[in-house]
């Protein structure tokens, strides 16, 4: 049998007082874990600083010139990155050319048209995809990608190439017998390495965000009497759109640091130009990779600096996709 | 309804006499639409459930009339010989063919439909494609170094890169790797998971700080990650190019995806758990130790292993920062040591065919290796707990037996 506690028969007995602040194990655990993350701070953080120090000195140097000039001569005290920028530029453009259709497609066809049955084996094969190491896309583009790609290239020169995108120079698309070693090397065929390393990334992101689609309004598309493409396009990519975006720049902040896979497949060349079929570019990542080795005290500052505006570059766009993602309809829903 | 004429409505008519005349009686504005049941519908849907076999027929036939006109048009009329070719046309014609036969039975919007359908699905099996290429080229080219037991265990030791394949192997690269993960996993596994801790469980104005500055670092490009451990570790400091330079640098990379991944995973636990251990009162670290980290194993499970895997494959920190031996290196701190990627990459560089093989045989080693923990990371993340194990199943279902069929019948 159970009473009632009657009120004001024990006087003694108070409110506890109630107090926010951790005690005993509370207090070690709170302690311990702000001091975990202090130091994960001090270490990511000071690697940004770092880079940022040391690359002051060439910034300060060679002041605006390091951002226009295109020569990598050290020796010669001339040193710019607007080459490898625009060449950085281009294979990630390429990239994304060629892997956002397909990620949202690949996204699209899992989420919506793929068996339900298939759908988890599916979604496992993207993440694998994703895990590949890049210097694997690296050699497929390398052994297997790149004899093709210079065929593609061949033939967008010969129906494309007034427009100087499309343009090889130095090559005569007519010819009886093609010049083969112009189309190889170029910044399309490191281009197409990079989509297939980025893709799956970008593809994991959409096709989270389009699987968050509320179903009851699908199912309200698919009641009034929609397809399944009228659906799609009314009710999952207008909530899908910042996944769409997100992804697709999270793809890109990684294209634009990709190293393996571009330093296996181009030829360097330092040159400001439009033409991504040509053979040579250069990127800042591959320019790092192949220049610490012979690189004095000095160069080393400058390829710290080239590697901190990467950073930079990087940190923009993933910072960008991160805002769009959370400002979306379809960020919202991830917090449970 | 009824609707009830304003009164200033006679004056706007004689100033506007252009608006017909308001009725003096309201009539009914609104009606019911009155449905004939037994009429077909004016535009015939298709059904969203199973197809029937006309129009499984109806999507699989254009495709198949495609592939033979494609032959006909790239190998025998057209001067287009070749598989791209083939296969290009092919696409193009079963679109064409697919938006006509839609067109038959249905208007435009079958059409699209129909369209759409095709497009996603050919974009999914390009992607399967790259996929299927991938791991074939790699295979295909590197299958012959794997027949050889002695590229499991030995080293390059003494092995030029024109000898056969009976010499050398990949021991000392798997070795390698394994140590400069696990030195990197040692240091990363506390500090990401802490972090992502402190950062969903404590918070605070810091834990703010944290999570951009750490999200802010995700974005750091491998090689300069690399390029840092290369400049502070063995430029300033002066040590030798070693395993343990190469593991600080995939540690300094992997450090900020596993916290953010981690940080993503313990976010979405349930709230309502953490609070009904506090209310249970437990005190805050139990409920962490005990609810949180328990509900968000498989996640983290997952984000650790995704880590892991593009750490392992990642060759641009190797690169700056360890050096490459030929010989089984067991020491990190000695001296350089080789690891997978690096060997694939220093292999391929080099431009000997038998070496290039050897480097693809490599590969093919490293693939295995990301299938491997990614094989791990799916068992683990598979959820457990929600479902009574295997043994306590079989013996409920045992004891429940007679009940259940006398209830069942």
């Amino acid at each position: 049998m159970t009473t009632l506690p009657l009120p004001g028969t024990d006087d003694d007995v108070r409110p506890r007082r109630i107090s926010r602040r951790a005690t005993g194990a509370d207090a070690v655990f709170e302690h311990a874990s702000r001091a975990v993350g202090a130091s994960v701070l001090v270490v990511t953080g000071g690697v940004g600083l770092f880079l940022a120090w040391q690359a002051y000195p060439t910034l300060d140097r060679y002041g605006w010139s390091f951002f226009t000039e295109t020569q990598w001569q050290p020796e010669a005290d001339v040193v710019g990155i607007a080459a490898v920028l625009a060449g950085t530029a281009s294979v990630a453009l390429v990239a994304m050319a060629f892997a956002f259709p397909l990620a949202l497609l690949t996204a699209l066809y899992i989420s919506e048209y793929a068996p339900a049955r298939l759908r988890s084996t599916l979604v496992s094969l993207v993440d694998l995809m994703a895990a590949i190491p890049s210097i694997v896309y690296g050699l497929w583009g390398f052994s297997l990608v790149m004899p093709h790609a210079a065929e593609l290239a061949l033939w967008l020169h010969r129906n494309l190439g007034w427009i100087p995108l499309f343009d090889v120079r130095g090559s005569d698309p007519d010819a009886a017998v093609w010049d083969a070693s112009r189309y190889t090397a170029s910044a399309f065929c490191a281009g197409i390495a990079v989509a297939a390393m980025v893709m799956p990334m970008s593809c994991a992101v959409m096709r989270q965000v389009f699987s968050q689609t509320p179903p009851g309004e699908k199912e309200a598309a698919l009641a009034l009497g929609s397809t399944r493409w009228g659906m799609i396009r009314t009710v999952v990519l207008p909530f899908g759109r910042g996944g769409i975006i997100g992804g697709t720049m999270l793809g890109l902040g990684r294209a634009l640091g990709e190293t393996i896979a571009v330093f296996l497949i181009v030829s360097p060349a330092f040159e400001l130009k439009w033409n991504v079929l040509e053979i040579g570019t250069s990127t800042v990542s591959a320019l790092i990779a192949g220049r610490f080795g012979e690189a004095s005290d000095a160069q080393l500052s400058a390829l710290l600096a080239a590697g901190f505006v990467l950073f930079l570059i990087t940190l923009v766009v993933n910072t960008l996709a991160a805002v769009v993602v959370g400002r979306s309809r379809s960020g919202a829903g991830t917090d449970a | 309804m009824t609707a009830t004429l304003p009164p200033e409505a006679p004056t706007d008519q004689a100033t506007t006499p252009a608006v017909p005349a308001v009725p003096a009686v309201p009539a009914p504005l609104t009606h019911l639409p009155t449905y004939d049941e037994d009429a077909a519908p004016a535009v015939p849907r298709a059904s969203l459930g199973r197809l029937s076999p006309d129009e499984k027929f109806s999507r699989l036939g254009p495709w198949a009339a495609a592939l033979g006109l494609s032959w006909l048009l790239t190998q025998q009329l057209l001067p287009l010989a070749g598989p791209a070719w083939f296969v290009v046309v092919w696409f193009g014609l079963g679109l064409a063919l697919t938006a006509t036969t839609a067109a038959m039975s249905g208007g435009s919007t079958e059409v699209r439909d129909r369209l759409a359908e095709a497009l996603v699905t050919g974009g999914a099996v390009v992607v399967a494609g790259v996929l299927v290429t991938t791991v074939y080229d790699v295979v295909s080219q590197g299958w012959r170094p794997l027949t050889h037991l002695n590229f499991f265990l030995d080293d390059m030791a003494g092995v030029g890169p024109k000898d056969s394949f009976d010499r050398g192997g990949v021991a000392h690269a798997v070795v390698g790797s394994l140590i400069e993960l696990g030195i990197a996993l040692v240091i990363t596994l506390p500090l990401g998971i802490g972090t992502a801790v402190f950062m969903t469980e404590v918070g605070g104005r810091f834990a703010t700080l944290v999570r951009t500055v750490v999200e802010a670092m995700t974005a750091l490009p491998s090689i300069v990650a690399g390029l840092f451990v290369y400049t502070v570790l063995i430029r300033a400091l002066g040590y030798p190019r070693s395993g343990l330079a190469a593991a600080l640098a995939i540690a300094v990379m992997m450090l900020p995806i596993i916290a953010r991944a981690a940080d993503v995973v313990l976010r979405v636990v349930p709230s309502g758990l953490r609070e009904a251990s506090l209310a249970l009162g437990a005190s805050r670290w139990r409920t962490v130790w005990c609810v949180v980290l328990p509900t968000a194993r498989p996640g983290l499970a997952t984000a650790v292993i995704l880590g892991v895997a593009r750490g392992i494959g990642e060759t641009s920190p190797v690169l700056l920062t360890s050096g490459a031996a030929a010989f089984l290196v067991a020491d990190p701190s000695e001296g350089a040591m080789n690891s997978l990627p690096l060997y694939i990459f220093s292999l391929v560089r080099s431009g000997e065919p038998t070496a290039i093989t050897r480097a693809y045989g490599a590969a093919a080693v490293l693939l295995g290796l990301v299938l491997l923990l990614f094989v791990v990371a799916r068992l683990l993340a598979r959820p457990r707990g929600t479902r009574p194990s295997l043994r306590t199943r079989l013996v409920t279902r045992l004891r429940q037996a007679p009940s259940i069929s006398q209830e069942n019948r």
